[in-house]
Parts: C-alpha cells; sequence; structure tokens
C-alpha cells in the first residue's frame, strides 16, 4: 500500500527540471556509510489485508463489548453518542493542523472557545486553556504553576491521589528545585491532621484529588481553608463527570483545577488519547501552560477567534517560556466540548445522578454478600472500594467466568490494602451486568 | 455573525441518556448535602439536530489537508489514510481499559511491542517508549534520559547546545530540565558552524540537541563528525525527530551517532494533527541508556507480551498509561501498509516533491541556500518585502486561493522566512498549481497591491485583529447579568 500521487511519468518529469539524471542525485550530500543497511520490516500490504491483520489481533483483546468493565482507577466507561465521533472525525477537524492561521481555522479557533467556556462553567473556575496530555501530566503543569508563582518550594501530595498521577508530579518536578511532601491517608481520605501539621511557610501549594483515587469525597471545603490560611495554593483534581452534582472547585476556592478529560465523550482506549484540562482562577492567567483562543474581531468588526497570550509560549518565549508544551490533545477536546453540548445543563446532572445512584445501588448489593466489607464509611461519586474476604486467584477466576473485567486489586498500588477491590459503575451498567457481578462475587 | 452554542436555544432533554430509575432526592441522600453544588452550570440548550449543524458548520470554516494543500513547513501535512480512523476505531481497541489482566489484553501489547520494533528498526535505534504524547513531551523525556545518564556516571552537566534554528520546544523542554541553554551558530552554507560548535563544547555539555536535516530543510553533511565531537566531550546527541520524513529508509539517526530520538507519529508517521493533537512522541535509545526510559517497558517472551515489573533507573512516568494509544494504532497499521518499500517512498517522494518546488519558485523568490534540500525548504520574501509586500501578507493571499499559509517567520535566522514542506503525498499537479499561484500573487504585489497587502478576502473573517485579543482577553462565555438561559 502507498499513498503516492505521483506517476513514474511525473517523476521523470520533475528530475528532469530540477536538472538531475536521478534521485539519487538529490541525496548525494549523505555520507555513503550512512546509506549501508537494510529493513527488517516486512513488505506492504494491502487495506484489505491490513484490515483482517489488525481485526485478528484485535480478537486477542478483551472488550466492553463482549464483557462488562467494573474498573475505572482514571479512565472510565461511559457511553459516547454517535454524534460525538462523526462530527469530530469529519476531515476538517481531523486533518487541520493547530490553528496558526486563524483566518483558514476560525472553525477548531471558535470550538476551542467554547470548550473552554464549557470548562470554566463546570469547573466554576475563571479561565481554561485549550488542552493538556492528560489528567497526570495537568496536575504536574499545576504543581510547576504554583511554585513558578512565588517563592515557596513545597507540594503537599495525599497518598489519596491517583499512584501514577503522583509518578508523573514527581517525574515533571524533578529538576523544579522543589520538595514534594506526601500527606498519609486515614480511612480511605487524606488524613486532615496530619495535612495541618504539614501546612507551613513553605508549601507552594495542597493537592487533592476530589474524589479521590478510592473514589472518595475528600473534604474538599476544609482543605482549600486550611491551604488558603498557610497561604498556599489548592490544586484541585477533579473527574469532570462528578461535578454534575459535586461541588466545583470554583465553589470551595480552589486556585487551579485540572482533571482527566476522558469521560467527556473519549473512549477509554487503552488509556488514550485522552485530554488534561486545566482551569485557574483569574490572577494566574497570564502563567497558564498551553494555547488559548480568544475572541476578538477581524478589521472589517467582524466577530473572530485567534489564539492568544501567545507571549507565555515556547514558539515565542523559547527557555523562558511556562511550558514546553507544542501539539496538545485539541481533537479529543473538540470531542469533550461537543459530548457537553449534547449533554446541555440537564444531561450533565442527569449524567451525574446516574452514575451516583448506579454506583450507590451496586455498593449497597455487594455489602450484603458474606465477606464483603466497607472499605471506609466515607461519601463516594461512581467509584468506591470494598474488602472481599475471599481467595483473590478463585475470585478472579469467577469475575471471568461472569465475563466481568475488573474491578481493581488495591494491591497493585498500594501493598499494604490486601483484599481490598476498587469498583467503578457508570451509567452503562445495566441490572442484569450487576445481577452478573453479584452472582460472580457471591460464588 | 458566527453564533455560539451559548447563544442558540432549542430543546434539549438529554433523552439520549436513559432514565432515572430512582427519584432525584433519593439519589441526592447519599452525599451529604455540604458536598453538593449551589450554582448551576450555564451551559447552552441545543437539540441534536443544532448540535449537529452547530459544528458541522464551524468545521467548514477550517482549512484542512482533506479539503486544501496545506504545505505548511515543519509540520509534515501528508495525506491521513481513512482505513487508519477506522482501525483505531474498531471496539477492539477503543473498549479496552489500560488495566485490564495482561492476558486479556495481548493484542493491544503486541501492537505497541512490534511498534518499539518497526521504529527502532526504522531510526537505527535499540529500545524505544511510546509514553510521550507529544514531540515536546518526547524532549522532556529524553532530556530526563540525559540526566538520568550524567547522573549514573556522576557528571555534572548544566548546559544544552542548540543550533539557533532549532524550533521553540527545544530550548524549553531544556529550561524545564533545569539546563542552561547555549545556541550554536548556523553557517553561511546553511549548517551547524562546526567551528562555533567545538568552541561551546566542554565537559558542562549535557547534550546537543539537532534535526537532521536541520529547519533550513538541509542534510547536516557533518554530523559523524559533529557526533564524535559530542561524545569526545562527553555529551550526548539528541536527535529531534520534526523532520524525519526526510530521511524513512534512506538513513538513520542511529547510524549516525545520536543516543536518544524522538519522532512526531503525528508527522512522519501519518496520525492526523487533529487541529492540535493528540499526536505521539516516541523516544528511542541507544543500548547504554535502555535502563532510563519511563517505566513500564512492553516486552515478550515467546509468545507473551507483557510489562516489565522493575525499573529501577527507570526516569519514572511521564503521563498515565502507556501513551497515546489511538495516535500509535494508527502509525502501526500505516507501517504494516506501506511495508519497506512503501517506507522508502515517503522520503524519495518527500525529497522529490520539495527539489522540484524549489526549482520552481527560484525565479519568483530569493533562496538563502542554493543546495538541494530535503523534504522541504525555507525560501525568503525579501524582495517582496522591498516591494512593499510581506511574507505574511503572502501568507494570507494564499489562503484566498485555497491553500494554506507555508510556516512564516521561521526559522528565525531567515529574514521574512516562508518554509515550505509539499510532503510526499501530493501529486505534481497541485505542485505546479501552487506554483502558479505564488506567481499571481508575485505580479499582484506590483498592479495591485492593496489586493495583497489586505487579505484574505474570501475567508469566513478577514485579518484578525491579533493586539486587540491579546490586550482584551475575551477568553470564554460569560452569560449577560441576569438572564436566563
Amino acid at each position: 500500500m502507498q499513498y503516492i500521487s505521483n506517476t513514474e511519468k511525473d517523476k521523470q518529469e520533475m528530475l528532469t527540471a530540477i536538472g538531475v539524471p536521478s534521485f539519487e542525485s538529490l541525496i548525494a550530500n549523505i555520507p555513503k556509510r550512512l546509506r549501508d543497511f537494510e529493513l527488517k520490516i516486512p513488505a506492504g500490504i494491502s487495506e484489505l489485508e491490513l484490515d483482517r491483520e489488525l481485526d485478528e489481533t484485535g480478537k486477542r483483546n478483551k472488550n466492553f463489548k463482549y464483557y462488562i468493565p467494573y474498573i475505572g482507577a482514571g479512565n472510565y466507561d461511559h457511553f459516547i453518542p454517535a454524534v460525538v465521533d462523526r462530527l469530530a472525525l469529519r476531515g476538517e477537524f481531523i486533518t487541520a493542523y493547530t490553528p496558526y492561521q486563524g483566518e483558514a481555522s476560525q472553525g477548531t479557533l471558535q470550538s476551542m472557545y467554547e470548550y473552554q467556556s464549557l470548562m470554566c462553567e463546570l469547573t466554576a473556575m475563571d479561565y481554561s486553556n485549550a488542552s493538556m496530555y492528560d489528567g497526570a501530566s495537568s496536575l504536574a503543569e499545576a504543581a510547576l504553576l504554583a511554585l513558578r508563582f512565588g517563592e515557596r518550594k513545597k507540594i503537599l501530595m495525599p497518598e489519596t491521589v491517583h499512584p501514577e498521577y503522583r509518578a508523573v508530579v514527581e517525574t515533571y518536578l524533578s529538576y523544579a528545585g522543589s520538595e514534594i511532601v506526601t500527606i498519609p491517608m486515614k480511612n480511605g481520605a487524606l488524613d486532615l491532621d496530619h495535612l495541618k501539621k504539614s501546612l507551613d511557610q513553605n508549601v507552594a501549594a495542597v493537592i487533592v484529588q476530589h474524589p479521590n483515587f478510592f473514589g472518595i469525597l475528600e473534604e474538599a471545603r476544609e482543605i482549600s481553608d486550611l491551604a488558603h490560611r498557610a497561604g498556599a495554593m489548592l490544586i484541585a483534581c477533579v473527574n469532570p463527570v462528578s461535578l454534575g452534582v459535586l461541588q466545583p472547585p470554583g465553589e470551595y476556592g480552589a486556585d487551579i483545577a485540572v482533571g482527566e478529560g476522558q469521560p467527556l465523550g473519549n473512549s477509554v482506549s487503552f488509556g488514550g488519547p485522552h485530554f488534561g484540562f486545566f482551569t485557574v482562577k483569574e490572577e494566574l492567567l497570564r502563567k497558564i501552560p498551553g494555547r488559548i483562543a480568544g475572541m476578538t474581531v477581524d478589521k472589517t468588526g467582524r466577530r473572530s477567534f485567534v489564539l492568544t497570550l501567545q507571549a507565555r509560549e515556547q514558539h515565542i518565549r523559547r527557555e523562558k517560556a511556562t511550558s514546553n508544551i507544542c501539539t496538545n490533545q485539541a481533537l479529543c477536546a473538540l470531542k469533550g466540548a461537543i459530548y457537553l453540548t449534547l449533554l446541555g445543563k440537564t444531561g450533565i446532572k442527569k449524567l451525574a445522578l446516574l452514575n451516583l445512584s448506579n454506583a450507590h445501588r451496586t455498593y449497597e448489593r455487594l455489602l450484603k454478600i458474606k465477606g464483603v466489607k466497607p472499605f471506609s464509611d466515607k461519601p463516594f461519586f461512581n467509584e468506591f472500594a470494598v474488602r472481599i474476604d475471599k481467595d483473590r486467584d478463585a475470585l478472579k477466576v469467577n469475575l471471568k467466568k461472569h465475563r466481568i473485567l475488573g474491578p481493581l486489586d488495591l494491591q497493585k498500588f498500594y501493598p499494604a490494602l490486601r483484599s481490598s477491590y476498587l469498583f467503578a459503575v457508570t451509567e452503562k451498567r445495566t441490572g442484569e451486568d450487576l445481577d452478573q457481578l453479584i452472582q460472580a462475587v457471591d460464588a | 455573525m458566527s453564533e455560539l452554542i451559548f447563544e442558540k436555544h432549542s430543546l434539549n432533554d438529554a433523552s439520549w441518556l436513559p432514565k432515572l430509575e430512582e427519584p432525584e432526592a433519593a439519589i441526592l441522600k447519599r452525599v451529604p448535602k455540604e458536598y453538593l453544588r449551589k450554582s448551576e452550570p450555564a451551559f447552552p440548550s441545543l437539540s441534536e439536530l443544532d448540535v449537529v449543524r452547530h459544528f458541522t458548520n464551524l468545521s467548514r470554516k477550517n482549512f484542512s489537508v482533506d479539503t486544501n494543500f496545506y504545505p505548511l513547513g515543519s509540520c509534515t501535512m501528508k495525506y491521513n489514510p481513512k482505513s487508519l480512523d477506522s482501525i483505531a476505531s474498531s471496539t477492539s481497541y477503543t473498549q479496552i481499559h489500560p488495566y485490564q489482566d495482561e492476558e486479556d489484553i495481548q493484542g493491544a501489547l503486541k501492537v505497541l511491542h512490534e511498534m518499539q520494533l518497526f521504529l527502532s528498526d526504522i531510526t537505527g535505534m535499540d529500545e524505544f517508549t511510546l509514553q510521550p504524547a507529544a514531540g515536546a513531551h518526547g524532549e522532556f523525556c529524553g532530556l530526563l534520559i540525559t540526566g538520568a545518564y550524567h547522573r549514573s556516571k556522576k557528571q555534572k552537566k548544566t548546559k544544552v547546545l542548540i543550533p539557533d534554528s532549532a524550533h521553540g520546544t527545544n530550548p524549553a523542554s531544556a529550561a524545564l530540565c533545569g539546563y542552561e541553554v547555549v545556541q550554536v551558530l548556523t553557517n553561511a552554507k546553511g549548517h551547524v558552524d562546526l567551528k562555533d560548535l567545538k568552541s561551546k563544547l566542554d565537559d558542562s555539555v549535557a547534550c546537543l540537541m539537532m534535526t537532521n536535516p536541520n529547519t533550513l530543510g538541509l542534510f547536516e553533511e557533518e554530523i559523524l563528525e559533529i557526533a564524535q565531537c559530542v561524545h569526545k566531550a562527553g555529551g550526548l546527541l539528541y536527535y529531534d525527530g520534526a523532520n524525519m520524513n526526510a530521511l524513512v529508509g534512506i538513513c538513520r539517526p542511529g547510524d549516525m551517532g545520536f543516543d536518544i530520538v524522538h519522532l512526531n507519529l503525528h508527522k512522519t508517521f501519518a496520525v492526523p494533527h487533529g487541529s492540535g493533537g493528540p499526536g505521539s512522541g516516541p523516544v528511542g535509545v541507544k543500548k547504554n541508556l535502555v535502563q532510563f526510559l519511563p517505566a513500564p517497558r512492553i516486552l515478550k517472551e515467546k509468545d507473551r507480551y507483557f510489562f516489565e515489573k522493575t525499573a529501577p533507573s527507570s526516569i519514572g512516568k511521564l503521563r498515565s498509561f502507556y501513551g497515546n494509544f489511538g495516535a500509535i494504532i494508527r502509525s502501526y497499521a500505516y507501517i504494516k501498509a506501506l511495508g519497506v518499500e512503501g517506507l522508502k517512498g515517503i522520503s524519495e517522494n518527500a525529497i522529490l516533491n520539495a527539489n522540484y518546488l524549489k526549482t520552481k519558485l527560484k525565479s519568483i523568490f530569493e533562496m538563502p541556500y542554493n543546495d538541494f534540500c530535503m523534504h522541504e525548504f525555507v525560501l525568503s520574501a525579501s524582495s517582496q518585502k522591498k516591494r512593499g509586500v510581506k511574507a505574511l501578507d503572502i501568507a494570507k493571499r494564499l489562503l484566498d486561493h485555497g491553500v494554506y499559509a507555508p510556516t512564516i517567520y521561521f526559522p528565525l535566522i531567515v529574514d521574512e522566512a516562508m518554509m515550505i514542506e509539499p510532503t510526499e503525498t501530493e501529486s505534481k499537479e497541485t505542485l505546479d498549481e501552487f506554483v502558479s499561484i505564488l506567481r499571481r500573487i508575485d505580479e499582484e504585489i506590483d498592479k495591485d497591491p492593496q489586493k495583497v497587502l489586505n487579505a484574505p478576502h474570501t475567508t469566513p473573517v478577514g485579518r484578525i485583529d491579533e493586539v486587540a485579543a491579546a490586550r482584551h482577553p475575551n477568553l470564554r462565555f460569560k452569560p449577560p447579568q441576569g438572564s436566563v438561559l
């Protein structure tokens, strides 16, 4: 398979026009010894063969069409209405570049502006950028922003934050000259007493994930007040779907609110591509990373959209930029914008209620099974942990037998948490799914 | 005027979602009141038809590869085969979770593992990670590996050398890793100035970051000597893969002496740019650096694929999960479809197209560097500027002819730079048409300069007031006070 448009005759004419006898003459300046190699990649195949082969490979994945996922931990199996992909996969969106030439990119730019507006409304924050790579790198960039804002050098990060997010924050901060202080957990939530003791004059920001990795609601309001009293910022990492019913970060005073945008119209896709959202209070606007679209006018006064505040960015500021980010996850954010528009005001609440209801009914039924005990008594949204006092391997076999994927065995990330499992329950799980799950766990 | 989603109104009852099975109050009772939202988000209310119409009409205001010639230098706006979209959208790949048991995701792991091998083969490196989400993320990864390497040797390195023609992400990534950035000059031929490089190389240099071909589209002929000098000084050589579209099947960064390579799958390997992402920025390294790659690596034993359990020297994680899988699988399928011959065809045709265009445009524009180019070239609109029209004006006027503008004012070292990359997928006919459009614009400069200076005329909006946008930022819709949405 090749995707070349020139015929042999075209190529010959082009070589003649250039004035060389062969293609080799064009690259004669490449040292000979660099030309001496053979690629091991096999010969090409037709589209038909490609399709067949990738189909075969795909069969080695157990997918949600035939199995029932009760697994979340950062990526969630939500329903995506057909409209989302039909629109986002239009060639005019998917094969356009970053909208540097505004006049030829009004579609992307306006949708970015609308995305930013939707995210500000959802989080109750003042401003949003146009997207980051994912939730974890957004959180890391938020910590860098907090460190950049003043002289303080400490970031307080609870153990209840997604372990992979914590790892990414550590990687990003390797050279920031900062110190990350871990706040331990108590009863599935961050230990408030420990937080109080750790807050001092050198703390730039407190991170809170809410709902946290265990699905548990943190005491965001109190954590926010504690952080601010100590002169530190609050960085909230939130699940966007939860904000249909839960208090948004702007309402409890977060300075920066970030999170994983996947639940908004993006399929799980083995963990990516998705998008990170990044929103801030007004005073931080000019220090935020990434692209931002703004509304302005053209020379005749017509409403227009353009990339703006670019003096923060790498292509202008080079080593003095607020971040090195260039390509982001625009198309995933567009899917998010379309999805939120389809939800509308009624839908975002309904979606959150469906998740809340499904998760709690699942929790309540699981707890009726002998050997299943609560992990914590704290409130949760659409994800929860329980202790299951059963043989780990037998439980796994039973779940598989009932076509259940997940839950997440918490020992994967917290070796001390034995026999504890994390369940995610979205609006997609039906009564029959739940019956299957109960049978599998009760077997 | 282009209405916002917030300015249109029709019925949206969200009936695509199932009905609640419990009363709202009963559901909400599960969460203490103080955790609940007080304000409602001022979301739009639009019926499904109106949502479809809104975004479809927005899409029509974009130029794209599917609709327009897009000779945007350094961005490799090639055709993105539709078969790749279909494969990436298949439920076998979209409906799987990163934390499923290894035995239940063997297909996905096979794709990732084979992709690591393909990319190692194409670049001449020993191992790859697919975790970075984009080029700049790859640079960050590569520089962290550089740092880890020098630390393991107990060497203190403080500087990163970067040619003055480099992309802005190079210095920005170096700064993120705490390095001081030192610029290396370009010589009169448009190559890295070896003398200047040598004068800046000492034992404080962690690495030299380079593209080859460089951002002028020229092959760095002295690359073998450059590699030798950098290594002799104890530094590493970093390859920014932005321009890899020139080298596929022709030569390999690994053979040139590069220690670390990042690729942009959204350039060379046909992942659509998506209006600015998602991309994918895999990083390849030589054997001595494998231990530092981000965790977890994907390994194979007999017929089984699995994640490496421990990686004590790893730089850690750069993002959650394993990378932009949906982008990686597109490139994987692309490489499989093309095969070894098709891969060679990429760069051969890209180089031929670029040199043909360059030859044709010589009679219209100044060419600051006359040698044969690789997959792209930079011309200068300096003679047009003397006649009163800048590169920016020409770029905008091209839009009226249905051609997306080339990259302008980059690289920074060329006056009135216009960087043109036709890619391998365009036909001679399209290139000839492009030349004739540029010729007409050049003639217009003398006949009707206002037409060029005030361009574009046919796009949904005219020239945009960027200064006003930055001075009075309007970055989100705010519902008018007291309005009911």
